[in-house]
């Protein structure tokens, strides 16, 4: 599997490490609903057949984190940017 | 229905030549409505129906397979049966599997090939001694066998391991006896017979596209042999459990992953039962037709692809020449991936809910064909009388909103780490 890293061009996922699901938020943990937000934002996951936004940190490269865009059926990666800059 | 297997019948039968072959269970069409319908037919599916049948006397039951039944993850795993958990929510449970197993070819009227030729885990260090040492001590009291073995006492069961040059020197292992391996297949359609044989129907495939409702209650499945209505709708389906979730805007503490299996070319007899190496992931058994079974981590990114890449491949091979460098030229014959419900304690749900009507079997991680037994008794128990059976009670859904979470590792809400 490759990963088109913004700075480093096209590396070997084996520079990454996985970390998981990139839509999930910390939510506000003063809000009077954040038992239940932390509830879902630490366990629950859309966990989609199909294109999945996630986060991979570049370890052996720039040691950016990113977000990649992957589908889940065939591990095509369909696209990647910086994480603070995917707005994520 | 098939008949009771026997000494004689199979005498008669082996005379008989070929003709003599009948099918073990009715390919069933569905009927519009069931007392239970169980989507999933791998083993925990099939082990579900059957004991509905068997101990709570429910058999207008159908199990519904979107392909055939076994040829997902029951089809796809190392084989192995142990019952060498820690934790008070998991030891009990997988030990009552490992009794289940001990009886079951009895039971089941089936030669599942359960082969008790024991579980080597090997620590590498006095850390590593002193964990084994309390999880031997957790599964006695649990009610299972333990044995700690010295650097001799491993010697002397696997001369052949790497016990002078390695990097991580062999100090000793936790050994359970009473494990081994069973045949995977042969469980599946031991369960199938017997469940078939009680009157539950097997539907095969029948894939669930949907799910028929009525206000927040489940009251069957739109399939693609159409619709079938229930008064209780059972999932089993691990390592899809999110995609029929989706179908109910569930969210579900579960992330699928992709994990390798691999089998070498045919040996003579090699290696005596099943041994884990402590210093990275490898675990390895010899099939009875010679292969060596091989194993290690998952892929560690979200997966449904049934198809593992090039560096787990890499570091499984890495873990077993470490740990016995006399394999190096054993050429590999296949390597398949299956997908697993990887969940955020690394621990299994047996639940009712979470919707009326809806009961859950998912959340497996890379354990499920062990559990196969009590992972189908305990959820037929919960089904039947709408609440768990004291052995699967620590596997609430609600335990993530709590926080009474059974974390072996120890290592969070992080999937791909369990």
């Amino acid at each position: 599997m490759l990963i088109p890293c913004p700075y480093c061009g096209v590396r070997d996922a084996r520079e990454f490490t996985y970390l998981g699901d990139a839509t999930v938020r910390r939510p506000d943990p003063a809000a009077p609903d954040a038992a239940e937000a932390f509830h879902a934002y630490v366990n629950l996951r859309d966990n989609p057949a199909g294109p999945h936004s996630e986060h991979w940190y570049h370890g052996a490269g720039c040691r950016r984190w990113l977000v990649v865009t992957r589908d889940t059926r065939t591990h095509a990666v369909l696209g990647a940017a910086f994480a603070g800059e995917a707005g994520a | 229905m098939s008949a009771r297997f026997s000494l004689l019948g199979l005498v008669a039968d082996a005379l008989r030549g070929p003709s003599a072959l009948k099918p073990h269970w009715r390919d069933a069409a569905p009927k519009p409505a069931y007392d239970v319908v169980v989507v999933g037919g791998g083993g925990h599916g099939l082990a579900t129906a059957y004991y509905l049948a068997k101990e709570h006397g429910i058999a207008n039951v159908a199990v519904l397979e979107k392909a055939h039944v076994g040829s997902g993850n029951a089809g796809r795993n190392t084989t192995i049966i142990r019952s060498n958990y820690l934790l008070p929510g998991n030891e009990p449970f997988y030990e009552a599997s490992m009794k289940l197993w001990e009886g079951l070819e009895q039971d089941l009227n089936y030669n599942a090939m359960v082969s008790q030729r024991g579980v080597l885990n090997l620590f590498h260090s006095d850390a590593q001694r002193d964990a084994y040492a309390r999880r031997g001590n957790a599964m006695i009291l649990a009610g299972a066998d333990a044995e700690l073995l010295d650097r001799d006492g491993v010697r002397a069961l696997a001369p052949f391991l790497d016990f002078d040059t390695a990097r991580f020197p062999i100090k000793g292992g936790l050994l359970q006896r009473r494990g081994g391996t069973a045949r995977h297949d042969a469980v599946v359609w031991g369960y199938a017979r017997g469940a078939d044989r009680r009157g539950v129907d097997i539907v095969q495939k029948c894939e669930v596209t949907g799910f028929l409702r009525e206000g927040e209650r489940v009251t069957g499945v739109e399939t693609t042999r159409g619709p079938i209505r229930a008064q209780k709708v059972a999932l089993a389906v691990a390592g899809s459990t999110s995609r029929l979730a989706r179908l109910l805007d569930l969210r579900l503490p579960i992330e699928s992953h992709c994990l390798q299996a691999f089998v070498s070319e045919g040996l003579k007899p090699l290696i005596p039962g099943v041994v884990t190496f402590g210093m990275g992931h490898f675990y390895v058994s010899q099939s009875d037709k010679g292969g060596l079974v091989f194993g290690g981590d998952i892929e560690g990114y979200n997966s449904y692809a049934q198809r593992g890449n090039l560096p787990v491949v890499a570091d499984v091979c890495e873990g077993g020449m470490a740990l016995m460098p006399m394999i190096g030229r054993l050429r590999m014959l296949r390597a398949w991936g299956g997908l697993v419900d990887m969940s955020m304690d690394g621990s299994p749900i047996i639940d009712t809910g979470p919707l009326p009507g809806l009961y859950l079997n998912a959340g497996w991680n890379y354990g499920g064909f062990k559990a196969t037994p009590a992972s189908g008794w305990c959820f037929a128990h919960t089904i039947a009388t709408d609440a768990p059976h004291a052995l699967n009670a620590g596997f609430r859904l609600d335990r993530f909103r709590t926080g009474a979470v059974i974390d072996e590792k120890g290592v969070g809400a992080q999937p791909n780490l369990h």
